[in-house]
């Protein structure tokens, strides 16, 4: 690597640290700058200790650290693909060691697509400034200028005097050094480990069923855990019977847990239930079937779904009602009513989708053990935290040591962590009767069954949208309208079209009472917000007699941005922000970009025409997470609603640079498949307070909870990324929202039926 | 508790244990074998499939007791990753959170048994009791083709 360009803003020494390693070898690590110290939601605050990122060691191999929580987006990949390219190592000479939770390494958080964006410039000046290290200690043992030495695979080279060495053989050298002033970051065409297909860092394991997750931590002497929550949510258990339970085979613990309110953590904190303790899972889980709890079941009990979608259409009058000065989730520009008394043509349309649970295919689970007054735990949470299990094992934060492990699946079921303090408190009270008896205490796994997963999570929560847009004579729209019946919904109050039409109201009330616990899943809010949005623009648009797709970047092209930040938007907003957290300003150049580029990708303009009937194409496009995402989708249906993909074209705009093309990749094809899920099969139902799916599948379809499969899923999804020079940014969640209402568009354009209500199987539909 | 004789991976081995205990919880908390995975207990998933008489079962609806034939695990597929699917696996890059491919991979493996040159209707129509949350169909059935031999046919 020769060419390269001083982009770096480093402090020097009070950045880097570096230290010698006996035999030879050398750590380098920094002082946690406020780049990565931005959130503290993942541990406490940053400290004054540097964290280590790379070990460079004497046979010259590298280890760097993967700080965040790996739950399949890849960041175990990315974040030391970009150390390594900048320290010019090959990927072959590279060991990848994960992080413990530790102050020192900022946020450790997965969620929100921010690890690429928040990590991207850190770590590659981490790695550069590893190079330079070695740079300035080959100049010093040589003699020579750093201007006239290379780098590459590890190895520093003086080409005038055909010198080399490696870094493992500099080392012991450049820990003695000052850490150089000039610190060069790479020009990107230069990047050889950035931008690449590299698979993953756990695929062997993986492929070869080697302990890789959370489930298969399994420390000596661990006892297995089941814990039964009162079904209807805030309810509690009164009383059990406990002896009984105690004197089934294999169980040796069995115990009602109270509800602990965890300060600084997620979700519903510690939920009251009764702990089962057994030998193995499945002797603690036989024994839950003789389980008899006392519940004290709460206020909820009385809730139903029938009943919110009740409430919420009693409630649709207030649509046409200006709202409340600053009340929250309102928006407003002009005046929609007017304009709709003066439109060419009104259209009017109620949509709903529901609450949905987010189902990763490993059940929630941790593993803890508390021993003298100390607690170890491994967990698969995408926001660990160590209060949340200290203050459940009644121990001090500096009391905890938290592994990270790798979870199947997050989707931000793991953004709440409620199965670590279950962990904790469990393993805890098992300590203390051990202890009690005279016995050593022992780890304990809490383990899910995927019916509790989903009696139990904190759900995707639902929406009812009642739409109404104004187009003039031109089929230029002049108003929209949206009010939301909330069932601790999101009103999309900066979503396009908001800033691109001049007339722009959106107002909620809330359903009452709603208590059902809800939560981010992947890409909140867009994730239900990108298909009622993108599925009444839709109606617009063919109200409008253009072209879905052209209508958009028409529309896009035309700004009405607000004169003042309109009420309930954030400061500064100009024109649709969206994007549900992490987005960042709206760019509507970007949002043509990626419509443009799925217009050509999909032969949009000429395709159509020529497809049979009862086929057709619907697009999309979604900003999300500071991304951009456009879908076209070709479905066709058949006259027994039978529904088949035929293929999907995605356009992503993610700024300038894509880490791994093959991890990128994997994401959007999943965030298409996982999309289906949500309009075909997936959807949450309350009766007397409780959910009434069961598992993935139930003898009663209507209590099973069925994802996407295999033969559903569609010969191919092509992908471009559009790379502009925009910082890069991540991909996880922006990937899934416009696949929904690209599918339902399709369904439209192939049938003429447009679809208002989630999920399909309701409708008779089902796919192919 | 009974003994139970079972032959995993090759290997004779007697557990005592409850004669209605899953296989998958066997593998599992007795016989240490972490790669057969728990998704939801009721033979829906597929991510706890094993071979039992090279058949693909699920180990999950499978009692201890009716075990009589030798059981194939992921372990057992084999343990340097060197079986044309695991090979293709890790080619392809295949796993998003990899939780289910353990059982992917032992339903592919019976599947290419039968069938050595599938079809995509062989792969779905075999495949289709296999969940995979995070939505990595397209590889594998792009590595099931690329094991066969049939080479890689992604867009």
């Amino acid at each position: 690597m020769k060419n390269t360009k001083d982009l770096t803003q480093l402090n020097r020494r009070s950045f880097l640290q570096v230290s010698a390693l006996a035999g030879g070898g050398m750590m380098i690590g920094l002082y946690a700058p406020k780049a990565i110290a931005q959130g503290g939601r993942g541990g406490a605050a940053p400290a004054a200790t540097p964290s280590t990122y790379i070990t460079i060691n004497p046979d010259n191999t590298f280890t760097i650290i993967a700080k965040n929580p790996e739950t399949g987006q890849g960041i175990r990949n990315a974040l030391p693909q970009i150390i390594a390219d900048e320290l010019d190592v090959d990927w072959s000479q590279v060991k990848i060691q994960q992080a413990d939770l530790d102050a020192k390494y900022g946020s450790q958080i997965e969620g929100g697509s921010t690890a690429i964006p928040s990590n991207y410039n850190t770590m590659r000046q981490v790695g550069a400034g590893g190079r330079a290290l070695m740079l300035a200690a080959a100049a010093e043992n040589w003699g020579v200028p750093v201007t006239e030495l290379t780098t590459a695979s590890g190895v520093v080279t003086h080409a005038g005097s055909r010198r080399t060495a490696t870094y493992g053989s500099l080392a012991a050298k450049a820990a003695t050094m000052p850490v150089p002033t000039n610190i060069a970051l790479k020009d990107p065409k230069d990047f050889k480990i950035i931008g690449k297909p590299l698979p993953g860092v756990d695929n062997l394991k993986i492929v070869t069923g080697q302990p890789a997750f959370s489930v298969d931590v399994n420390p000596p002497g661990m006892l297995h855990a089941v814990y039964e929550q009162c079904p209807v949510f805030g309810g509690r258990p009164v009383s059990a019977n406990l002896d009984e339970i105690k004197k089934l085979p294999g169980v040796k613990h069995a115990f009602i847990v109270d509800r602990v309110q965890i300060q600084g953590g997620q979700g519903q904190g510690l939920v009251p239930g009764v702990a089962i303790v057994a030998d193995n899972w499945w002797l603690a889980s036989n024994a839950r079937k003789s389980l008899k709890v006392q519940w004290e079941e709460g206020a909820t009990a009385t809730q139903n779904s029938p009943g919110y979608a009740t409430a919420a259409n009693a409630m649709k009058a207030q649509a046409s009602q200006p709202p409340a000065a600053g009340g929250r989730g309102s928006a407003v520009l002009g005046n929609v009513e007017e304009a709709f008394q003066g439109a060419a043509k009104v259209v009017e349309a109620e949509y709903y989708f529901p609450l949905i649970a987010h189902a990763p295919l490993e059940p929630q689970n941790s593993t803890a053990h508390f021993k003298d007054g100390k607690l170890e735990i491994w967990s698969p949470s995408q926001i660990p935290g160590l209060a949340g299990p200290a203050q459940a094992a009644g121990v001090q934060n500096t009391d905890v040591t938290m592994h990270l492990v790798r979870a199947g699946g997050g989707f931000g079921r793991r953004l709440a962590s409620e199965y670590d303090y279950q962990a904790a408190k469990i393993a805890r009270v098992v300590a203390d009767e051990r202890a009690a008896q005279g016995l050593p205490s022992v780890p304990v796994k809490v383990l899910w069954s995927r019916e509790d997963d989903l009696a139990h999570d904190n759900y995707r929560p639902g929406g009812f949208h009642y739409f109404k847009a104004g187009l003039d004579a031109s089929g230029k729209m002049i108003a929209f309208r949206d009010f939301v019946a909330s069932v601790a919904s999101v009103s999309p109050t900066g979503e396009f079209p908001s800033g691109f039409v001049p007339n722009f109201q959106v107002t909620s009330a809330p359903v009452n009472p709603f208590s059902i616990p809800t939560g981010a899943l992947r890409a909140p809010s867009t994730n239900g917000v990108s298909f009622v949005m993108q599925g009444f623009i839709d109606e617009v648009a063919v109200a409008s007699g253009k072209d879905p797709l052209q209508f958009r970047i028409d529309t896009l092209r035309n700004p009405n941005p607000p004169a003042a930040p309109p009420a309930g938007a954030a400061p500064g907003a100009a024109g649709a922000r969206g994007g549900g957290g992490g987005g960042g300003g709206f760019n509507a150049a970007r949002a043509i970009g990626v419509l443009e580029a799925v217009r050509e990708m999909s032969n949009w303009n000429t395709a159509r025409a020529a497809l049979p009937k009862g086929t057709g194409m619907g697009v999309a496009f979604q900003f999300a997470h500071a991304g951009y995402v456009a879908y076209v989708v070709e479905a066709a249906v058949d006259s027994n609603k039978k529904i088949k993909i035929n293929k999907a074209w995605c356009a992503v705009d993610i700024g300038s640079q894509i880490v791994n093309t093959s991890m990128a990749k994997n994401l959007v094809e999943g965030g298409f498949i996982e999309g289906m899920s949500h309009v075909m099969g997936w959807e949450i139902t309350i009766d007397k307070g409780r959910v009434q799916q069961t598992n993935f599948t139930n003898a009663n379809a209507a209590l099973g909870y069925p994802p996407t499969r295999m033969n559903q899923a569609p010969p191919s999804v092509e992908v471009k990324f559009v790379l502009t020079n925009n910082n890069p940014t991540g991909l996880g969640e922006p990937s899934l929202p416009p696949a929904v209402p690209a599918i339902t568009n399709a369904i439209f354009a192939a049938t003429g039926v447009r679809i208002r209500t989630l999920p399909l199987v309701k409708s008779g539909y089902s796919w192919t | 508790m009974p003994n139970y004789r079972l032959t995993v991976n090759g290997r004779q081995q007697t557990v005592d244990v409850p004669a209605e205990m899953p296989l998958l919880w066997v593998l599992r908390d007795t016989l240490n074998l972490k790669g057969t995975k728990f998704g939801c207990g009721v033979g829906a998933c597929g991510a706890c499939t094993v071979h039992i008489n090279n058949e693909p079962r699920r180990a999950c609806q499978t009692q201890v007791s009716t075990v009589n034939q030798a059981v194939t695990t992921i372990e057992g597929l084999s343990t340097d990753g060197s079986h044309p699917l695991q090979k293709a696996w890790m080619q392809v890059d295949v796993p998003q959170c990899g939780y289910c491919q353990a059982g992917q991979l032992m339903t592919a493996a019976a599947l290419l048994r039968r069938t050595p040159r599938p079809s995509d209707a062989d792969i779905n129509s075999a495949m289709s009791g296999n969940v995979c949350r995070c939505g990595t169909y397209l590889r594998i059935r792009e590595a099931i083709h690329l094991a066969a031999g049939n080479g890689a046919r992604r867009a």
